[in-house]
């Protein structure tokens, strides 16, 4: 069903671009999350089984699909929360509903794509569709993000390009010219070192400006900061998972050639450069949606973690970037209700919010714990057992040093969100401030409460579609 | 014949490295885009017609004409200053782009493959890393820009190289680099130079920690 998703979702994209009507508008993005619901649970039943050649709903593709489409309900509603409260010309709404919609099926096709060069593609469209949302507020600082952000997001993908051409050299070799994961996974182990390694630099640093790693985490942070809130959300989750599955299906390959353990070394030290300069900029940093994004930096390094780790690090790793998706898209649509009290950002404006707006407090209380994987978050469980993998592969001082940094993340962290929760701001006046309702935070305690019952208790069927998704890895 | 262009290619990032004015980026990317249609033109000979048209009219509308004429209508019409200006001196620039094409040369000599010419390779990866370093150290951002075309050439080198066997491979290439080179210059830098008078990247340093 992914042509005609794809076919129906481009169909509603282009006409809620050029339908300006407000209700018009609204029905068009209804229609679309049905329509994304539907096709998440039709792939959920057609598991690999090949579509249109180049599409196979497999284990990781499917558990990420339903992550996007979790996370879509929430991020339209916030944004229709958001357009009710800022005044804007029908024109650039219609744009954010479009770029929207474009995202999310770029990036649910990306996640089911069976072909390296049609991941590629869809990952390309995601840069276009997320510089539009960035773009939103049309002005100079929204202008210096997007440009940062077009700009390391092209350099980026043409380094993946290039890595594609390197493997497409390897593959040339043994003669058959077929590219999709499947098919390279079977001759994994017949292709030419060299290359490999050389597509697999250029793929790994390729993808890292979507997962947000070193090197090219840098235009991600400015991106998540100056797009809409509700955008912004997914921006720092769904839009991370794509980069997570861009480099999770090329390490797969590796993982069967004796590059195996090189790879984990390159892995080892990018994931752990990003939560390194995660650290310092969470001390530094004074606007507390750029500390959101730097917190996804270190998370998706302990994800990384997991995976050079290996053994049940494979399985803990994607655990936790299912779950870091709930918790940070969570924290994001709470930031647009904090935006709305203070009139801003930074952490000198903002103060004693438990007295102003006590759901959202809570909700941001909540997101603390979660997002720093306190019990009884279900991080804490994915970290955990991505640090008991570390132990057993004997990282040892890798282990002791992330988790000192850590500390300091957790302290950093709290610092900030106790300034907000707790201490008043200087010189606010809180005359005629908005009163927020209870209700619009509803959908943020759905995503919390998801996070501690899938990370306690996981259903069987994630247990077992997290299994199948590393069956291919060895042990 | 082929590669006697690609050396001249690699020259022309070498002349790119110490060239002073804006103009002579564009006459140089080109330039560029006349050598990409020589060594696609001899090279893809017995490809099939439709792709081979597609190819050309990329390097030769595209690269050599289209993209060169709008550099010059943006410098023109957003009455950016004619200096490149480098962070760094021309000298250095000359030593690093001569490292590089030397550094990629002694690489492609540790591959034993007998599929790849490896004067594609010196080129493309040449290209690659003189485009980063471009983009590194110079303050424009349509120094920026062109940058980026450099790297783009690269990987069309590349392309070119594996071309033969997988057409579908280099018609991806090509159409992203249509794509993204239309976008980065068509929109942003004209809406940049609108908004932001003086185009230069001290101009995009607001966002911060």
């Amino acid at each position: 069903m992914t042509i005609p998703y794809l076919i129906g979702a481009i169909a509603i994209a282009i006409s809620l671009f050029f339908n300006r009507n407000k209700i018009m508008n609204y029905s068009l993005v209804a229609i679309f999350l049905l329509f994304q619901w539907v096709f998440t649970i039709y792939e959920y039943n057609h598991q690999n089984i090949v579509e249109f050649d180049y599409f196979l709903p497999d284990a990781l593709g499917i558990l990420l699909l339903v992550t996007i489409s979790i996370i879509a309900v929430p991020a339209f509603y916030h944004s229709y929360v958001f357009f009710t409260k800022n005044e804007d010309n029908p024109r650039n709404r219609a744009m954010y509903y479009a770029s929207m919609v474009v995202l999310i099926f770029a990036l649910s096709l990306a996640y089911l794509s069976n072909h390296i060069a049609v991941t590629w593609i869809f990952v390309e469209m995601t840069t276009l569709s997320a510089s539009a949302l960035i773009y939103h507020r049309r002005n100079v600082r929204t202008l210096e993000g997007t440009w940062k952000y077009i700009f390391v997001c092209s350099i980026s993908i043409t380094f993946v390009f290039i890595g594609i051409l390197f493997l497409s050299i390897a593959v040339q070799e043994v003669g058959d010219n077929n590219l999709t994961f499947a098919s390279l996974l079977n001759r994994a182990s017949g292709l030419d070192i060299f290359w490999l390694r050389l597509a697999f630099i250029f793929i790994f640093t390729g993808y890292t400006a979507k997962i947000g790693l070193v090197p090219m985490y840098t235009a991600g942070i400015d991106a998540k900061d100056k797009a809409p809130s509700p955008a912004g959300a997914l921006l720092s989750s769904v839009l991370m998972n794509v980069g997570f599955v861009g480099i999770f299906r090329f390490y797969e390959i590796i993982a069967q050639t004796t590059l195996h353990s090189w790879a984990n070394n390159i892995i080892m030290i990018s994931a752990v450069l990003s939560i390194f300069i995660a650290t310092v900029y969470m001390i530094k940093v004074k606007n507390i949606k750029r500390m959101f994004a730097y917190s996804s930096i270190e998370h998706m390094g302990i994800v990384m973690l997991g995976i050079a780790a290996g053994g049940i690090g494979y399985y803990a790793a994607i655990l936790h970037i299912i779950l870091h998706s709930f918790v940070k898209s969570g924290l994001f649509f709470q930031m647009g209700q904090i935006y709305r009290t203070f009139n801003s950002k930074s952490i000198y404006d903002v103060g004693n919010y438990f007295k102003y707006n006590l759901t959202g407090a809570m909700v941001v209380l909540l997101g603390f714990i979660s997002a720093t994987a306190m019990p009884p978050s279900g991080l804490f469980v994915s970290e955990f057992l991505i640090f008991r993998s570390l132990f057993e592969a004997h990282y040892l001082f890798v282990l002791i040093f992330v988790l000192l940094l850590l500390t300091i993340i957790i302290w950093a962290f709290g610092k900030n969100i106790f300034k907000l929760l707790f201490t008043p701001a200087v010189g606010f006046k809180d005359e005629n401030i908005e009163k927020i309702k209870p209700y619009e935070s509803i959908s943020q305690f759905i995503l919390f409460g998801l996070v501690v019952y899938l990370g306690i208790n996981p259903p069987h069927q994630m247990v077992e579609l997290i299994n199948e998704a590393v069956k291919n890895l060895p042990l | 014949m082929t590669n006697v262009l690609l050396i001249i290619f690699a020259m022309s990032l070498i002349y790119l490295s110490i060239a002073n004015r804006l103009m002579s980026y564009v006459k140089i990317l080109a330039f560029q885009g006349i050598l990409l249609f020589g060594v696609s033109f001899i090279e893809l000979g017995e490809m099939n017609p439709l792709n081979l048209g597609f190819i050309l009219f990329e390097t030769i509308v595209f690269k050599t004409i289209a993209v060169p004429l709008f550099l010059k209508y943006v410098i023109h019409h957003n009455e950016i200053t004619r200096e490149a200006e480098p962070f760094v001196p021309h000298f250095i620039s000359l030593i690093v782009v001569t490292t590089i094409v030397v550094v990629t040369f002694l690489l492609s000599n540790t591959i034993e493959d007998v599929q790849l010419n490896k004067v594609y390779f010196v080129a493309a990866l040449s290209a690659l890393f003189t485009g980063l370093y471009i983009i590194g150290t110079r303050k424009k951002i349509l120094t920026h820009v062109m940058g980026f075309l450099v790297i783009e050439n690269g990987v069309f080198i590349l392309s070119l190289a594996v071309g033969n066997e997988m057409p579908m491979l280099l018609n991806t290439g090509i159409l992203l680099d249509l794509f993204i080179t239309v976008l980065l210059l068509g929109i942003f830098v004209n809406k940049i130079g609108d908004v932001l008078k003086d185009v230069d990247v001290d101009q995009l340093r607001k966002l911060k920690d």
